[in-house]
C-alpha cells in the first residue's frame, strides 16, 4: 500500500494491517515452484508425446503440430474437468496447471459448465469467457501492437 | 531430447508463472494476461519461434504460445497483404485453441452438471 492512501486510515486500521501481515501464511515459495515445475512439465511432456503423434502418423511438422495438440489437450481438459480432477490437480500444483494452455481450457470449460444453470444462450453462451476473456482480449491488443510495429519497420524501415 | 528441453522449459515457464502468483501475488487472470502478452512481444522481437525448435511442447503448451502464435498469424498475413493483413490474419494460426475451447466447453456444459 502507497504512503498516501496509509494516510487517510485511521490508526486502527493501520494497527489492524500491520497486524494482519505478521499473522499472514507465509507461501512456501520453493515447494510451490518445485511442484509447479513437476506438474508443468509433466503436461508439456504429454503434449509432446501428442504431437510427435502428429508429426510422425499425420505429416504435421515441428512448428505446425502445435495446432491438433492444442485442441487434443483442451479435449482431454474436458473429461478431466468435468469429472472434477482438475481442480483437485489445481490445489495441487498451482500455476503448473493454469499457465499450460489446458488451464485455459479449464477455465473456459469450468464456467460454461457452472453457469449452466442460468441456461444455455445468456448461461453458458455468455459467460464462457469470463475467466479467459482477459487472455484473448490482451493477447488479440498486444499481437496487434506487436504486427504492427514490426510490418511498419519491415516495410518503410528500408531494413 | 525433445521429451527431455519440453519437460524443463515448459516446467520453468510453470514456475515463472508460479512466481508472479506468490512473489508479486497476482491473481491467476492477470499472470496468464502478462505471460500471454510476454509471448507476443518475444515473437514480435524473434525469439519465440527458435525456443519452439528447441523445446517443441515445452513452448507451443503454454500459454506464451498463444501470444507468439496470434503474432505469427497477422505477420504471415501482412508480408500478403500490408498493414491490412495485421487484422484479417490474426486469428489465422490461434484459430484451433479457441474453437476447440469453445466446442468442448459446449459439449462439456451439455454433459457434465455442476458440483457442490
Amino acid at each position: 500500500m502507497t504512503d498516501k492512501k496509509k494516510k487517510k486510515l485511521p490508526p486502527d486500521a493501520l494497527k489492524y494491517q500491520a497486524f494482519q501481515q505478521q499473522r499472514e501464511v507465509k507461501r512456501p515459495l520453493l515447494k510451490n515452484c518445485l511442484k509447479a515445475f513437476l506438474v508443468g512439465g509433466f503436461i508439456c511432456l504429454i503434449g509432446q508425446l501428442i504431437s510427435t503423434f502428429y508429426i510422425y502418423y499425420f505429416n504435421f511438422t515441428e512448428q505446425t503440430a502445435g495446432n491438433p495438440t492444442t485442441a487434443t489437450l483442451i479435449f482431454l481438459t474436458m473429461l478431466l474437468t468435468g469429472f472434477g480432477v482438475y481442480d483437485r490437480i489445481g490445489q495441487f500444483a498451482g500455476a503448473g496447471s493454469a499457465v499450460p494452455v489446458t488451464g485455459f481450457g479449464n477455465a473456459v470449460i469450468s464456467a460454461a459448465i457452472e453457469h449452466k444453470t442460468e441456461g444455455f444462450i445468456l448461461g453458458v453462451g455468455g459467460n464462457i469467457f469470463k475467466i479467459a476473456g482477459p487472455v484473448i482480449v490482451y493477447g488479440v491488443f498486444s499481437a496487434f501492437i506487436v504486427a504492427l510495429i514490426k510490418t511498419i519497420i519491415l516495410e518503410w524501415g528500408g531494413f | 531430447m525433445i521429451f527431455f528441453w519440453a519437460f524443463v522449459i515448459g516446467g520453468l515457464i510453470c514456475v515463472i508463472g508460479q512466481i508472479m502468483f506468490d512473489v508479486f501475488k497476482l491473481s491467476p487472470a492477470h499472470t496468464l494476461t502478462t505471460l500471454v502478452v510476454a509471448g507476443a512481444i518475444l515473437d514480435g522481437l524473434g525469439l519465440y519461434e527458435p525456443l519452439i525448435d528447441f523445446a517443441g511442447a515445452g513452448a507451443t503448451v503454454p500459454i506464451t504460445s498463444f501470444g507468439n502464435s496470434l503474432v505469427h498469424g497477422a505477420m504471415a498475413e501482412a508480408e500478403k497483404h500490408g498493414i491490412i493483413g495485421v487484422i484479417t490474419g490474426m486469428f489465422e494460426v490461434t484459430s484451433s485453441g479457441i474453437s476447440a475451447a469453445i466446442i468442448f466447453g459446449v459439449i462439456g456444459a451439455l454433459i457434465f452438471k455442476a458440483k457442490g
